[in-house]
């Protein structure tokens, strides 16, 4: 029988050692820190702040336009669509270019004040097996409404970029049942434009819209 | 006795069940926290709570003190302020006495599977690896962003032996051959000090102390230490106050190791005495029912320190829904992203000019402080702190980035 085991996940933060103070030092740091300082920095604030909406932009911007008081800058990067990269390789590619170009034209590099350094981190991330089962969309989407918001995100942020399935892990099942319409609608949302409740709504909505026969 | 599931109401029952989880996959291993202080100290009062929720959730958690005389704390003190950046000279002799007195804990105790160490007061039991084994953990929970170099030195040596050290705020991380995880302090909503209170409480409180509550309140909750700059707090409140009618409520205890502590409670006693509308509150030790009301009954809570080891008074504000302006240091800038879910400033004119803005326009300020406690509520609470200690356990035996449990 198809079904859909419904994960959660768990991150823990570990700290690098390693601090930016200008936009060449981020810079050096995000060519060489692991992949998954690049997905914590471009995902934290998502996930600590999933109330805000819209959300801050990703730690890179935020320092930049709030402690570099770089606006230009930090606009380029926080406008980087995390949506249409499928690697996080990708994702850091796009950022080396945008702070190499912008650091090609600088003349002086404005440092941060005393302490207010930029700090790589990563995240270590836990997944566990919920009880929560589904065999068709009616469970579905009674399982999603309780669901805690660190299993949506896992499903739908984890899935695609971090394990590198190509889409949501919802879309996959959807698409194994047969709905292909609804696996492609809940696949063209950009998740990074919703608040998690938002997003748990927004899925519901399609699977009363697209997943009757 | 607070029970996890009364945590349900507040954090939601997923989140308690995924404590649940996390804590089945410990297998019954025994957990051991050894620290120097029973009671007093932040540490002391987190493993209090914390010991027991451990033990509902199936955790095999146990606590111990290790013995120290005098002259031991006396020189564990020269450290804390020494890696506070504090000038100070550790004599040979009281690198050795400090070893001394580890030596003779590590001899006597038991230990668990897992030892969890909480500061540098204990930090050389370590030594007792080699012939034991077990997985140990190293928890700082002071700021280390400039710890004396000395010290440092000393203290490494023990910390490298460890297979994790446990950090409260990202400055703090060093270069250490070790992994590093941050793991950010915690408030209980279910204590005294954060527990929901009716407003005719929150209003006898304030007229005990001869507040008016009609009038806009700012106040700042923290020692009266040169480090928690009240003397700064004062003098953003007055030029504040030559554009908005405002109060200042200073209130936190008046004991301090800090050498310049008198001077300093000294003049802000004669600023307070110069203004009716200053408010200089001394409080004993068990105020946390005080504190609670002061902060819930206040318009806008400052945090204006100069150095933080994480500044849970702001956790502690914004837990309460209130617009919270501090300064951006130590772990403060975890709790408040600034102009979403609070204010971080810079200095004394931007800390004026916050108030200012914050008084003027209320619906602003009640929506940062509606953000700062969805921040609270989904990362500075005890059940997120529950989690990562668990995780922290977890991942001594697994070495993946991504781990399927």
């Amino acid at each position: 029988m198809n079904e859909f085991c419904f994960n959660t996940k768990v991150d823990q933060t570990l700290l690098l050692g390693r601090t930016a103070k200008n936009i060449p030092e981020l810079l050096a740091g995000v060519k060489v820190v692991p992949e998954s300082s690049i997905y914590y920095h471009t995902h934290r604030y998502l996930q600590q702040h999933h109330f805000l909406s819209p959300e801050p932009p990703n730690d890179f911007a935020y320092w930049i336009t709030e402690v570099l008081n770089d606006a230009r800058l930090g606009e380029s990067i926080s406008s980087v669509d995390i949506i249409q990269f499928r690697t996080l390789e990708e994702l850091r590619s796009r950022f080396i270019e945008i702070l190499s170009d912008d650091a090609g034209h600088r003349r002086g590099a404005p440092s941060a004040p005393e302490g207010q350094e930029f700090h790589f981190m990563a995240s270590r991330t836990f997944v566990v097996r919920t009880p929560h089962v589904a065999r068709t969309l009616e469970e579905f989407k009674e399982v999603l409404k309780r669901l805690s918001v660190n299993s949506l995100y896992y499903h739908i942020f984890d899935a695609k970029l971090r394990l590198e399935k190509g889409e949501n892990d919802f879309s996959r099942w959807f698409r194994d049942l047969g709905k292909t319409e609804l696996a492609e609608r809940v696949a063209r949302l950009d998740p990074y434009t919703f608040t998690l409740e938002g997003l748990r709504s927004q899925i519901i909505r399609l699977v009363d819209l697209y997943g009757t026969d | 006795m607070v029970r996890i599931e009364d945590y349900a109401p507040i954090v939601g029952q997923a989140t308690v069940d995924e404590l649940y989880l996390l804590a089945d996959r410990l297998g019954g291993k025994l957990v051991q926290h050894i620290n120097s202080t029973a009671v007093g100290g932040g540490v002391a009062e987190i493993l209090t709570r914390m010991i027991p929720l451990l033990t509902q959730l199936g955790v095999h958690a146990r606590w111990d003190v290790i013995k120290g005389d005098e002259k031991f704390f006396t020189i564990t003190k020269k450290f804390h302020n020494g890696l506070h950046g504090v000038p100070v000279k550790v004599a040979k002799d009281e690198y050795d006495a400090f070893l001394e007195v580890n030596r003779e804990n590590a001899s006597t105790m038991d230990f668990g599977d897992i030892v969890f160490v909480h500061d540098p007061q204990p930090v050389a039991l370590i030594e007792r690896r080699k012939d034991l084994g077990r997985n140990w953990i190293w928890r700082c929970h002071i700021d280390f962003s400039k710890p004396n170099p000395e010290i440092w030195k000393f203290l490494q040596q023990f910390i490298e032996q460890y297979d994790t050290a446990v950090f409260s705020a990202p400055a703090f991380a060093r270069k250490l051959g070790i992994p590093q995880v941050l793991i950010s302090p915690s408030i209980d909503p279910l204590s005294e000090k954060n527990k929901d209170l009716p407003e005719d409480v929150i209003d006898s409180v304030f007229s005990r102390f001869g507040i008016d509550r009609s009038r806009p309140v700012i106040t700042q909750i923290s020692r009266f230490d040169y480090l928690k700059d009240p003397l700064g707090v004062i003098k953003a409140y007055k030029l504040a106050k030559r554009h908005a009618d405002l109060q200042l409520v200073l209130a936190g205890g008046g004991a301090t190791d800090d050498p310049e502590g008198p001077v300093i409670m000294q003049q802000v006693k004669e600023e307070a005495d110069k203004d009716k509308d200053i408010f200089v509150l001394f409080l004993p030790p068990a105020s946390d029912f005080e504190i609670n009301a002061l902060q819930r009954g206040s318009t806008v809570v400052l945090q204006k320190s100069l150095k933080e080891g994480f500044g849970l008074t702001v956790s502690e504000a914004l837990w309460k829904g209130k617009p919270t302006i501090a300064s951006a240091v130590g772990g403060i800038p975890l709790q408040i992203a600034h102009k979403y879910s609070g204010i971080l400033t810079h200095s004394i004119d931007g800390t004026a000019y916050w108030i200012k803005q914050l008084i003027h326009e209320p619906q602003y300020a009640q929506r940062l402080g509606a953000n700062g406690r969805e921040h609270i509520k989904n990362n500075f609470l005890i059940t997120r702190h529950i989690k990562d200690y668990l995780l922290l356990f977890l991942s001594l035996f697994r070495q993946e980035d991504i781990v399927y449990l």
